[in-house]
């Protein structure tokens, strides 16, 4: 299957070299014009620098019917899907999660089983707020080994990425570079700034360019608001719950309404999208990921207002499960596109900056 | 015949390409009730307009994608190179001086625009790129005329417009299996030329023109041109002539678009089938030439042409769609490409022969790297033949668009002998042939198609209010 979508989209950009009507849409297509054949490593570079905006495909003359059948954001979304498989370390928990969202289901639900078991069993030793349900001891020994495996994992991953996509040496000016593309998300502004072509044929739109930034930064702040606890518990010997004015708070209530609802825009549009226009069989994977996260967020917020109620030890439960899923799977899931899309825009303002 | 009059529409446009949508749009900002009666099925609307990729523009100051400035009389000389003065200067002014403000109005309109295109910089103070090509235009403009309340019949083939005496009474059009006729107050004939038509283009070309592609839509089949010079609407433009080009021998025989062009000529020698060299191949720099080369193509037998190269310049031209037939010698080559080897071998010896120094081999520029003694001489980039691998591409001509169409005058309104058709209005590749005689200026059709296309709304809008 990988080497026929490698020859595919081999086929396809060759044909896009000789006709270059695409060059301003985004960041793949200059990189596209710059090269006279390709390797698979560009094709894998490409795949992962295409935000699958899908501009291209509604400007394109040679789509189908016509014999050239040219489907760019389907041709690089399958050899993406296929990169993330590959390099994946281990690829096998890539080749089952990737594209499998029931077994994302099936593992979130094994996770809630493994915290209320662990509620049950292990308990609490008698401390405040949350810990009153499982000890601060307890969810260390839990989700330190779970959070440094991912983190690994996602190091020797992207380090593959970039020796076969013949990365070379990194500089600060290109992953400024690739900074200011993310924290701006450009591929989906389309070139012209109208945004891109994700849920309504060829209506130019900023749905998914938004939907993606509030799910970002939503994700951010909340990623930030726990590091900030962590930072308050250790360094300042500041202990939770935290009070409405204090920085994991500040930063995390925000971060989980935007997330919240960031994934259930994203997933609507996603329903909205057309199928054909992406990997047929990532949808089912991606779909759960989102909800997943989704899911994250929503829970942190309800056991945040439901806290100090009868519920909080169940909240509490669903709620880590469904982080410690999450960051099991961060390198296995489509959580891991974003590591490999910064890798691919650094890797890209390299070519950009070296050719200058 | 079933009447199809439960919407009485004011105007009604005939071809849903950028002329018809700019007339389209024009009309229906004015107040009337429209109607684009599109032959092509809705994934290939747009005829010709969905393979363009850019809009010629005069302009006093940068504008837009547009660098430093192209004024009116440059503009007009360079119509007058390329038509060799075949041209109605009135109706050429009147599209270049109205270029300008079009170029806002068509982003007003949702049109994008884009820098020039890598490899084609010489474009980039001249012409305007459509962001995504001239799909992503036609896109945008069915997007405002929907905005607009205009209606579109995709698959909708016009048999006949009924004249009688100086108006238009009636369409009769073909729609999802049912014949229909409709009374709009006004028509806008915007649909191509014919060279879609190859029984029509070999009548007028000879029948050589069976073995010619068509770059472009397989919808300009003319039928509506036919139709109006029958009942006598004048004419304009020489009826045997087309502009075509040559293009990969391999391009399938419509839509083959942009990417089907060759760039390789300048650095190659060009034999027909009996391997025999046949026209300079480095006469001019490739933009000013390429135009020329699909009638040279055409005069050859079989209407083919086999462009060589050597490793040398594989790599100094726009790549394009199919690889090139590669092989170790040049009798491989001669053998993938079906001419004959001896033959082959003789004229590249010779040709090789001919070389002069080629130290200043210069491949943007006339070099003035030549062949001595060599009949046909070239005159540029001649440098021996020699360097395994070798690199054939066939060739062939493809037909851009036909020269003949309706007369117009500078309201863009349609005439018979007797006087103007009152309710009658034509734009775009349809009518081009006022203006461009022969020959062709990159981006010029677009050109014609907007500022006529308007001028045609404008006046069918007007009359049927």
């Amino acid at each position: 299957m990988q080497n026929e979508h490698l020859e595919e989209a081999r086929r396809q950009l060759e044909i896009c070299n000789a006709c270059r009507y695409c060059e301003s849409y985004c960041s793949v297509f200059p990189a596209v014009h710059a090269a006279r054949a390709f390797s698979d490593g560009d094709l894998n570079q490409l795949a992962n620098l295409c935000h699958n905006c899908r501009g291209c495909y509604y400007a394109c003359q040679y789509t189908a019917p016509h014999e050239f059948k040219i489907n760019v954001p389907k041709a690089l979304a399958e050899v993406r899907q296929d990169s993330w498989e590959q390099f994946a370390f281990p690829q096998s928990l890539a080749r089952l999660f990737q594209r499998n969202g029931l077994l994302l289901a099936v593992a979130t639900i094994v996770s809630f089983a493994l915290l209320i078991g662990t509620l049950k069993w292990v308990g609490a030793a008698g401390g405040e707020g949350f810990y009153a349900a499982l000890s601060h001891n307890a969810m260390v020994a839990l989700f330190l080994p779970v959070f440094t495996f991912p983190a690994i994992s996602l190091m020797i991953s992207v380090r593959r990425y970039w020796i076969h996509t013949g990365g070379g040496s990194v500089n600060l000016k290109d992953m400024y570079g690739a900074f200011r593309s993310v924290l701006e998300m450009k591929n989906l502004a389309g070139g012209h700034g109208d945004g891109c072509n994700f849920e309504d044929q060829d209506r130019f739109s900023h749905a998914r360019q938004y939907a993606h930034q509030l799910v970002m930064y939503g994700f951010l702040l909340c990623f930030a608001a726990t590091s900030a606890g962590t930072l308050l518990h250790y360094v300042m010997d500041i202990p939770a719950p935290y009070p409405l004015l204090s920085i994991p708070k500040v930063l995390g209530i925000p971060g989980g309404i935007a997330l919240t609802l960031g994934a259930c825009w994203m997933a609507r549009l996603k329903m909205q999208a057309d199928w054909d226009l992406g990997d047929r069989s990532a949808w089912g994977g991606e779909i759960a990921f989102i909800l997943l996260l989704g899911f994250v967020a929503l829970s942190g917020l309800v056991l945040y207002a439901l806290g100090s109620t009868a519920a909080m030890p169940a909240l509490l439960a669903l709620h880590l499960g469904s982080v410690l899923t999450f960051f099991v799977l961060t390198p296995f899931s489509k959580m891991a596109h974003g590591f490999y899309r910064f890798s691919a825009l650094v890797r890209d303002f390299k070519r950009k900056n070296t050719a200058d | 015949m079933k009447k199809s009059n439960s919407i009485p529409y004011d105007v009604v446009i005939i071809g849903g390409g950028n002329a018809g949508l700019c007339a389209a749009i024009t009309a229906a900002e004015s107040g009337t009730k429209v109607l684009i009666l599109e032959t092509a099925p809705k994934e290939y609307r747009g005829g010709n307009s969905r393979h363009t990729r850019n809009f010629r523009c005069m302009h006093k100051a940068p504008l837009s994608v547009l660098v430093n400035s192209y004024h009116e009389d440059e503009y007009f000389d360079d119509l007058m190179k390329v038509t060799d003065g075949k041209t109605d200067e009135g109706l050429a002014q009147l599209a270049i001086a109205s270029s300008e403000e079009c170029l806002s109005w068509m982003i007003s309109k949702g049109v994008r625009f884009q820098p020039s295109l890598s490899g084609t910089l010489s474009l980039a103070r001249t012409n305007a790129f459509f962001m995504g090509g001239g799909k992503s235009l036609v896109n945008a403009f069915y997007r405002t005329a929907a905005k607009l309340g205009v209606d579109v019949l995709y698959e909708a083939n016009v048999t006949h417009l009924q004249l009688d005496n100086d108006r238009i009474t009636g369409i009769d059009y073909n729609y999802m299996g049912q014949a229909h006729r409709i009374n709009p107050k006004a028509v806008v004939v915007a649909a191509g030329g014919f060279q879609a038509d190859t029984e029509w283009l070999a009548r007028a070309w000879g029948p050589a023109a069976k073995n010619f592609l068509i770059r472009g839509t397989p919808y300009n089949r003319g039928v509506v041109l036919a139709d109006l010079l029958d009942q006598g609407i004048e004419s304009v433009g020489d009826p045997t002539q087309c502009h075509a080009v040559a293009i990969d021998g391999r391009a399938p025989k419509f839509d083959g678009g942009i990417v089907t062009r060759l760039d390789c000529v300048p650095f190659s020698i060009v034999v027909n089938k009996n391997a025999e060299r046949f026209y300079d191949e480095g006469e001019d720099v490739w933009p000013k030439r390429y135009a020329i080369w699909g009638r040279l193509v055409a005069a050859q037998p079989d209407q083919v042409g086999f462009a060589i190269i050597d490793s040398k310049s594989i790599d100094l031209f726009m790549p394009s769609v199919f690889p090139p037939i590669k092989a170790d010698t040049l009798a491989e080559l001669a053998d993938k490409m079906g001419i004959p080897q001896e033959k082959l071998n003789q004229t590249v010896k010779d040709f090789n022969a001919a070389c002069d120094d080629s130290a200043d081999f210069h491949p943007t520029e006339l070099d003035g790297v030549k062949t001595s003694d060599l009949v046909p001489q070239k005159s540029n980039w001649a440098r021996p033949i020699n360097k395994a691998p070798f690199y054939g591409y066939s060739l062939r001509p493809g037909v851009t668009f036909t020269y003949l169409g309706l007369k117009v005058d500078e309201n863009a309104q349609c005439r018979t002998s007797r006087g103007p058709v009152h309710n009658l209005w034509a734009a775009g590749e349809t009518m081009a042939g006022s203006i461009l005689g022969q020959g062709y200026l990159a981006g010029f059709g677009m050109t014609i198609g907007t500022v006529f296309g308007r001028i045609a709304g404008r006046e069918a809008a007007k009359y049927a209010k």
